[in-house]
């Protein structure tokens, strides 16, 4: 209850908040709640049916994600999109974890610079990236190679490991790494022992950003790809463009299926390793 | 910064002590920069040498030089451009288009030269058809010859076109970029009206970011304050309907906008149900859909770091100022909003940022007036072939956005980018 | 670059990057040349769409990154990709006899054997369309660009071809004379002029498989099409359009292949493959005509009125050598006036 001291205005206020509230989150979900019932249209319209209106079960079918499932062009979309995406992923991960080590060091020189420049991959518009691409990768001669799409796709998601493991790496004690060299342990078993552990929550949500980042990801292969490398994202590009049909749409109620998946995951660490201390784990 | 103090407070160090400590610091330090090294390397290799690639491409064209390199040389000793070239300057043209006919480059070397002045392309490639079946060793007038192919070789401003294509190194595609030309006499003057084409469309793609970022402002602002008061655990669920979209992928938005906003979807066919309208309603393909889909695609952009923020303020100073006796809403705005301006900041030049470089949905939503300069870089890059005047587009962004990340490095600091 | 020579996508022997336009016609193309060819050959095919132009095709060539092996490409853009080194001369002397037994080279019509380095497939055309429950219907290229008389949107394709020659047609210019006034800057800007008076009427769209969407969806009253597309439409989606052949473009498509193309020699094959007798006919699927001879004895009797050849006298050819010369200044016009 409201205490009983507002003004009226104050109360009007209160009220007018959560209805403001409560209409933009509308707008952030909506479209994606629209989608995913589309896609179970039986008409190969992109709209709802009047039976779709009126439940009618004749009105829904599954024959879209048939379709998906079945054709060869989504078949190999699908099995394109994870391959970048898990290759550019372990890429991206080790090279921003370990970049995002030393940049925590109090003794890194020119840290502000040197963090600028690791995280502008994110910042760059992806046309002036796929353009200098395009050029670049014509003259070393990897274009079109798999090997090419998946070091840009890494390099988009650096930065996202750069950032989680340096936030995990902020809240850290740095006198357990003095503690653990001065009780005789290399670098290295520092790292795997001590270090790593701690920051392992950071290092997750990183690739799982770095993941969806190639995953996700469409203007690079539209410049870069060859048609045999195609992945979801461009083949629902291409199909938006010419031939629309609800195979897009149950394409996208998968992709929005993994995003909650991936979601809940990153969640789950973040509390993980908001409420656990060190020593707990 | 502990090291610091113990050997400011202990004063019987020996220079052996320092020595030893410089040391020490020396080798963090490059153990620092050896762990940042590879992917320092990572992204000089694959990342700023490609964005290098394409400025060094927006000022150098080596093609006609390299097409026809005699006729150059001939052209470079031509001095007086008010009347014709010599024979000699004919005659090597004439070799070097049949050359190309033979090779099939002549339509390149026309296409090139069409850049640099307009209405001549043409002329090379009748010449280069025509001058096929000619046997060259048996002409007596070359200039005759190519006269008589087409009059146009008869007059000194192809000429100097074509000697001005030849430039390997060239500002031309700057000014192209910016609605300027470079006349074939080194003059830089202003493109005709009706030829003006990117100034317009850079203007419109910072009226478009800008109203973008007030829109996810006015409303992300809200979500954020309301997220910030209610308990946390009430607040966490309450952020997935911010974090889903955001994990969601950009296509699938887009799609999803498609299917509501289309001339038979969702909107329209409710509205037509219900009797609302009696024709759909045109609000696809142009800039009313590229804006909505976008302030909804970043709007998750702006409310990440305004809650971050407003999460940090004490609700204590707004009531210390309420109990002071300003009313409830002067004390929000000159108590609450200063302090979460940070979060602000933050938010819209994310925002602002992201926006200007946007690409995937304006080309398939924004119809012909809610095009970006992000599109018509991707045109000149996959529609017209004209990568130097891309490479050219893709610079003037590029400088635009650096100039952003700056301010936003400086006010924000780049490695506090909310995730 | 070791790790890009073991991570690169390997190129078999035997297979081919085929691409043509899609939609009804692409259905067509497969039934009747992909599989067969796969079914005889056992070559891996990868059949893909592109929405037409040189553009796509200019950047694969001039970057060394070659992905196609062979394109169906319109006449119209032929010669220009032939001239600038895009395509590969193809040795028509190797394409087989007629079913009829035919020498190729008299069983071809001549335009199809016209450019060097293409083979012809089709003799198609492009036209406009309406919903037969138009209350007003067009009937000419003129009434296409009067709102007045018919209100609603167009949808035209978004390139200068045929739009311009449209504009000046129904601005009054005799067909024998269209090419001729568009070679003019008066003629250019006339036409622009004319396009300006729709300008706000128009939807643009892509590719040709959108032409027939739009008509079914509402998002336009009159289409631009490929005659196939709506001839298909009709016939098996039993959508209730009509053709306009008035003021009809009709061209040829090709096969070809592109420069530095890396299973040249497959490509030829296919090709052969591809323009047999028997392949060729198979297009009446979309009523799109043979560009042999002998292949129109197996066209059947309802569709021959259906081909752009029982249209002739109402429109005019496509000219491939005034887009050859043109269609790159046009293109930035056209650009550069759809923006503004």
């Amino acid at each position: 209850m409201l205490p009983v001291y507002y003004s009226p205005l104050r109360k009007f206020w209160h009220y007018a908040l959560r209805v403001i509230v409560a209409l933009v989150l509308l707008f952030l979900i909506f479209p994606i709640l629209v989608t995913v019932p589309l896609s179970f249209n039986s008409e190969p319209f992109f709209t709802f049916t009047e039976g779709m209106l009126k439940l009618d079960p004749e009105a829904y079918s599954t024959k879209w994600y048939v379709e998906f499932f079945t054709d060869k062009k989504w078949n190999i979309a699908l099995k394109n999109s994870f391959y970048f995406a898990i290759m550019s992923t372990i890429l991206a991960t080790i090279l921003g974890t370990v970049a995002a080590v030393g940049l925590a060091s109090d003794r890194m020189p020119f840290k502000s610079v040197i963090t600028a420049i690791l995280i502008s991959p994110m910042i760059v518009p992806l046309v002036i990236i796929a353009a200098g691409m395009y050029f670049f990768y014509s003259v070393i001669d990897i274009a079109g190679t798999d090997f090419g799409i998946i070091v840009a796709h890494a390099m988009l998601g650096t930065p996202f490991v750069v950032i989680t493991v340096t936030a995990t790496l902020a809240g850290f004690d740095k006198s357990l790494l003095r503690a653990s060299s001065s009780l005789g342990a290399n670098p290295v078993t520092t790292f795997l022992k001590v270090t790593f552990p701690l920051i392992r929550p950071g290092v997750i949500s990183g690739a799982l950003f770095a993941f969806v980042t190639s995953f996700d990801e469409v203007v690079l292969i539209i410049f870069l790809a060859d048609p045999d490398q195609r992945t979801i994202p461009r083949q629902m590009f291409s199909g938006l463009r010419e031939q629309i049909n609800p195979t897009i749409l149950a394409a996208a109620s998968l992709l929005i299926l993994i995003s909650v998946i991936l979601l809940f995951t990153i969640e789950l660490l973040r509390r993980r390793s908001e409420n656990q201390g060190i020593f707990d784990s | 910064m502990e090291n610091t103090q113990t050997t400011d407070d202990d004063l019987s160090l020996t220079s052996e002590h320092t020595r030893k400590y410089n040391q020490a610091i020396r080798r963090e330090k490059n153990k620092a920069l050896l762990l940042v090294l590879p992917l320092f390397f990572f992204l000089l290799v694959f990342f700023i040498t490609p964005i290098g690639f394409m400025l060094y491409r927006s000022f150098y064209n080596p093609t006609v030089s390299n097409l026809v390199p005699k006729t150059i040389e001939k052209l470079e000793q031509w001095k007086d451009i008010s009347r014709l070239p010599n024979e000699e300057t004919f005659k090597t043209l004439a070799y070097e288009i049949k050359g190309l006919q033979k090779t099939r480059k002549s339509g390149k070397f026309a296409e090139e030269v069409n850049r640099r002045l307009p209405q001549t392309g043409s002329v090379i490639k009748r010449t280069a058809r025509k001058i096929k079946k000619v046997d060259l060793d048996k002409v007596a007038n070359y200039q005759k010859l190519l006269t008589s192919i087409h009059k146009k070789w008869g007059s000194p401003a192809i000429w100097t076109g074509i000697r001005s294509a030849g430039d390997k190194l060239t500002i031309n595609y700057y000014a192209n970029a910016l609605d300027y030309k470079l006349l074939p006499t080194g003059e830089i003057v202003k493109q005709p009206e009706e030829q003006r084409v990117y100034l317009p469309i850079l203007k419109r793609t910072f009226y478009i970011a800008f109203i973008i970022t007030l829109l996810t402002f006015i409303l992300g602002y809200p979500v954020a304050y309301y997220l910030s008061l209610i308990p946390l655990k009430k607040a966490s669920v309450l952020l997935i309907f911010v974090l889903l979209p955001f994990w969601t992928s950009l296509l699938v938005r887009t799609t999803a906008w498609i299917a509501i906003l289309q001339s038979n979807g969702v909107i329209n066919k409710t509205l037509l149900y219900f009797n609302f309208i009696d024709k759909p309603l045109e609000i696809i393909y142009n800039q009313f859909s590229t804006i909505l889909a976008m302030t909804h695609i970043l709007l998750p952009f702006m409310i990440l770091p305004l809650y971050s923020v407003m999460k940090g303020i004490d609700p204590s100073y707004v009531r210390a100022s309420q109990s002071l006796g300003a009313n409830p809403f002067m004390s929000f705005i000159k108590v609450y909003f200063p302090l979460s301006l940070p979060g602000l900041s933050a938010g819209s030049l994310l925002v602002f940022i992201i926006a200007i470089g946007y690409y995937i949905t304006p080309a398939l939503i924004g119809g012909v007036d809610g095009q970006l300069i992000s599109n018509l870089v991707a045109h000149h890059m996959r529609s017209t072939n004209n990568w130097e005047l891309a490479a050219a587009l893709g610079s003037v962004l590029l400088v635009l956005i650096m100039v952003l990340y700056w301010v936003y490095d400086r006010l924000v600091g780049a490695s506090n980018i909310k995730l | 670059m070791v790790a890009s020579s073991l991570l690169s996508a390997s190129v078999f022997a035997g297979e081919l990057t085929v691409v043509s336009f899609g939609g009804a016609y692409g259905a067509a193309q497969k039934k009747h040349m992909i599989d067969p060819y796969v079914k005889e050959s056992g070559t891996k095919v990868l059949f893909e769409d592109y929405s037409g132009g040189v553009a796509e095709l200019k950047a694969q060539v001039e970057s060394k990154n070659v992905k196609w092996d062979v394109l169906d490409i319109e006449y119209i853009d032929v010669e220009r990709a032939c001239s600038e080194g895009m395509l590969e001369v193809f040795p028509q002397d190797i394409l087989p006899k007629g079913d009829d037994g035919t020498p190729a080279k008299e069983d071809f019509i001549p335009a199809a054997l016209g450019n060097e380095c293409a083979v012809g497939n089709i003799v198609w055309s492009i036209i406009f369309a309406h919903k037969n429950d138009l209350k007003t219907k067009p009937t000419t290229v003129a009434d296409v660009f009067d709102t007045k008389k018919i209100p609603g949107k167009r949808a035209f394709r978004k390139r200068p071809q045929v739009n311009l020659e449209w504009a000046l047609m129904a601005d009054g210019v005799a067909l024998k004379d269209i090419y001729d006034v568009l070679g003019t800057e008066e003629g250019v800007k006339r036409a622009f002029a004319k396009l300006d008076t729709i300008k706000k009427d128009i939807v643009w769209f892509d590719s040709w498989s959108q032409a027939p969407q739009l008509l079914n969806d509402g998002g336009a009253v009159i289409v631009q099409s490929a005659n196939g597309r709506i001839y298909s439409a009709i016939k098996k989606d039993k959508a209730n359009f009509n053709i306009v052949w008035d003021g009809q473009v009709y061209d040829l498509d090709g096969w070809a292949i592109p420069k530095g193309s890396k299973n040249k020699d497959e490509a030829i094959k296919f090709i052969q493959f591809a323009t047999r007798t028997k392949s060729l006919a198979g297009m009446q699927d979309v009523a799109y005509g043979p560009t042999r001879k002998s292949s129109m004895v197996l066209i059947a009797e309802e569709v021959k009125p259906q081909l752009p050849s029982a249209h002739l006298d109402q429109g005019i050819k496509a000219s491939a050598e005034f887009w050859a010369d043109n269609g790159s200044s046009l293109g930035e016009k056209f650009t550069a006036w759809l923006i503004k």
